[in-house]
């Protein structure tokens, strides 16, 4: 290894140890996939579905995000910034395939500079996010709760996106169907990581059992409002481009059940959270929580809107 | 409370042996190879990973070196480029 | 067969034939007390700065301004948890317990990288560090691919691969700025100004004030010195920072073709011992984060033994 660049000799072949330094074959999954408008479908509500899945994917990651540094061991740590990136990773194609399918769209007075994903991410409102709002809960590391709280939401949550991606890989819209190819994949990991841990949690100490139950109770409120259909999915169904979110719910209940009765958890008894006027997350009505994470997440992009990063 | 000690082999891809790439702790297999995944393939590094506890390992002894491996040092008759064979001759 | 019956002088001849040989020491080998204790110090040290350096960071991921940089910077961050694994794994060879190390950590014992007691005050931080602290880290680390410990040199190797992404996407996003607005010039060279001198540092006190140099550089667990690390980085810097467009805040920066090399002003080393003494802008923060996500995470390492032996238990009165 030469010494005179540093940075060249960072290039270098190392013989046999390249194959476990470091891996190749970095495939673009989006690579080739067409980007016609499926029949039937207003682009509008396209659009707005984007959103939906989009808003689901990044408001999570960044609750994850909030964990880098902090997580219980140093290899899970590892572990939730990779389900963070796969994450980010979902959302990013989705908001560009709704900047695409419907300018309209894309936030008034938006530099043109800014790509479509960062125009949908960074300057809408609050009551322009469909996300359901169990991803925008602080389930820790802040003081809304902890470790225990955060795999209750990732098992509930990845159960269902999981459920919900593996009927959109046939979705009649081009995009939407190689996201959820992609994602089951990931989706399935983290459904895996997040009953692996709720079983060591249930049946672990007295203490991590306390909190299990606890963290289960925190997320439980949410639950219902995954399986709500919004009249643009119902529309969308028909087109056969989105999944009816109200089908899903017999098949997670039954991966829940599952899980929960292994790890020597009972399902939570509580109500709903109440929605607001009848409106909640995929209407863009959120809880308190939702305007401090996006203060967070936008203040930069926003204060200097013409900046380039 | 620390976590036990594992080591971590990956295979690189198919037709490689399965290659000692470092350790990791995990509080058990199925996580062990959970958090395998996660440190040591973030990069398409691995088509298949193997983790074993670190205890587990018997190794042999440095000081072992000459009686374990001296006697197939000078074995050359073991290695195809022994014998020799006139240039000419196909396929060999 | 056993190690009694190789006297230890000459032990210590095979173990000096091997480093003379640029040969690997392995971990089953003989090796001097000092070497191994050496080793641990320096690996370990390595090791916690990877992990306390996850925090400068990873204080912008939340904030990153666009969705690009933010999975970028979370891979990033994820990255030095990864890098400070293996340095463990490195140590654990050697004997080390991670638990113990880390206690020697966060109860002040142990010592990291000076550089991370700095706050990252503006995303412009986030570039600059990937160019300088990253840059000056490559420069530390590449002749580390060959140090004489085998399980160090392989965490090495695969650390400086992972580390030219660092650096590379540090410089990328400070092109990016630079090609921006006006107030984005502003904030890079800003960052600059900050990150510069603490950079230099990085490569340790003058030749002259390291004790430890000589005896490390004859085990080949160090292979330059501290102040030839230094000029190493400082020639390689300059012509980045003129093609970047920013000025390095040092009057004395200039080119010496008599030496081949830039001359350079000298570092604070006053700072630069108060720093190091605990005395630094973040020192007690960082600490305390890292005390705090460890302590936090206690219930859960228990939790995941409890479950593991309890498993294990069973299978044994099933068997």
């Amino acid at each position: 290894m030469a010494f005179d660049n540093a940075y060249e000799s960072l290039t270098e072949e190392h013989g046999e140890e390249t194959r476990w330094a470091y891996g190749t074959g970095f495939a673009d999954t989006m690579a080739g996939v067409a980007h016609a408008l499926p029949a039937g479908a207003d682009p509008a509500d396209l659009f707005a579905y984007c959103l939906m899945l989009g808003d689901d994917a990044l408001v999570l990651a960044q609750r994850l995000a909030e964990w880098c540094s902090r997580a219980p061991e140093l290899e899970e740590d590892v572990a939730l910034a990779n389900i963070g990136l796969d994450l980010l990773g979902q959302a990013r194609p989705l908001y560009t395939r709704a900047g695409e399918v419907y300018p309209a769209g894309r936030p008034a007075g938006v530099p043109r500079h800014v790509p479509d994903e960062d125009a949908l991410a960074y300057f809408r409102d609050e009551h322009a996010f469909r996300n359901v709002r169990l991803v925008e809960i602080d389930c820790g590391p802040g003081p809304g709760g902890d470790f225990a709280a955060t795999i209750a939401r990732l098992l509930v949550f990845s159960s269902w996106r999981l459920a919900l991606l593996s009927r959109l890989t046939s979705s009649t819209d081009p995009v939407l169907a190689a996201v959820a190819a992609k994602g089951v994949k990931e989706l399935a990991y983290h459904r895996d990581h997040a009953a692996q841990w709720t079983l060591r949690l249930g049946d672990g100490t007295e203490e991590s059992h306390r909190r299990m139950v606890a963290g289960l109770a925190t997320v439980w409120p949410l639950l219902d409002e995954l399986f709500i259909a919004h009249p643009v999915e119902l529309r969308l169904a028909e087109t056969g481009v989105a999944a009816d979110p109200s089908a899903l719910e017999s098949e997670v209940d039954e991966v829940l059940d599952q899980v929960l009765a292994r790890a020597g958890l009972d399902r939570p008894e509580v109500r709903p959270l109440a929605p607001v006027g009848g409106r909640a997350g995929r209407d863009g009505v959120h809880t308190e929580a939702m305007g401090y994470l996006l203060a967070e997440m936008q203040y930069l992009a926003r204060s200097q809107p013409e900046a380039v990063w | 409370m620390s976590w036990p000690l594992w080591e971590v082999f990956v295979r690189g891809k198919r037709g490689l042996n399965h290659v000692h790439v470092g350790s990791l702790h995990a509080p058990d297999a199925e996580l062990a190879l959970r958090h395998a995944r996660d440190v040591y393939t973030r990069r398409n590094e691995g088509v298949s990973i193997w983790v074993v506890p670190a205890g587990a390992i018997t190794a042999s002894s440095p000081d072992e070196k000459d009686p374990f491996f001296a006697p197939s040092g000078d074995k050359v008759y073991r290695h195809p480029t022994f014998y020799v064979i006139p240039d000419d001759v196909p396929h060999l | 067969m056993s190690e009694r019956t190789t006297p230890e002088g000459e032990l210590e001849r095979q173990f000096e034939r091997t480093v003379a040989a640029e040969a690997r020491i392995e971990p089953r080998d003989w090796m001097p007390d000092g070497y191994r204790r050496t080793l641990i110090r320096q690996i370990a040290q390595h090791a916690h700065s990877e992990i306390i350096g996850m925090q400068p960071e990873g204080n912008w991921i939340t904030r990153a301004p666009s969705l690009r940089r933010k999975a970028i910077l979370l891979a990033k961050v994820q990255d030095e948890a990864g890098h400070g694994l293996y340095l463990y794994s490195a140590t654990e060879t050697l004997g080390a317990d991670r638990e113990e190390l880390t206690r020697n950590l966060i109860e002040g014992r142990q010592k990291y990288s000076s550089i991370f007691n700095y706050p990252t005050l503006t995303f412009a931080d986030v570039g600059v560090i990937g160019w300088l602290v990253d840059g000056a880290a490559i420069c530390n680390q590449v002749p580390l691919c060959r140090t004489s410990y085998g399980p160090y040199a392989r965490a090495m190797i695969r650390i400086c691969k992972e580390e030219s992404f660092h650096q590379r996407q540090g410089y990328e996003l400070l092109m990016t700025m630079m090609r921006g607005t006006e107030e984005q010039r502003r904030m890079v060279q800003d960052a600059t100004n900050r990150w510069w001198w603490p950079s230099l540092m990085m490569f340790g006190p003058p030749d002259g004030d390291s004790p430890n140099t000589r005896q490390s550089m004859a085990w080949r667990i160090k292979r330059h010195t501290n102040d030839e690390l230094r000029q190493k980085f400082v020639d390689m810097t300059v012509p980045q920072a003129e093609r970047l467009g920013v000025t390095l805040p040092d009057p004395e920066l200039r080119w010496n073709p008599e030496r081949g090399h830039y001359d350079f002003g000298t570092p604070d080393w006053a700072e630069f011992k108060r720093v190091v003494s605990g005395d630094g802008p973040c020192n007690a923060q960082r600490l305390a984060h890292r005390r705090k996500a460890h302590e936090d995470g206690a219930w859960v390492r228990e939790a995941a033994a409890a479950y593991a032996a309890r498993r294990s238990a069973e299978r044994k009165g099933a068997a």
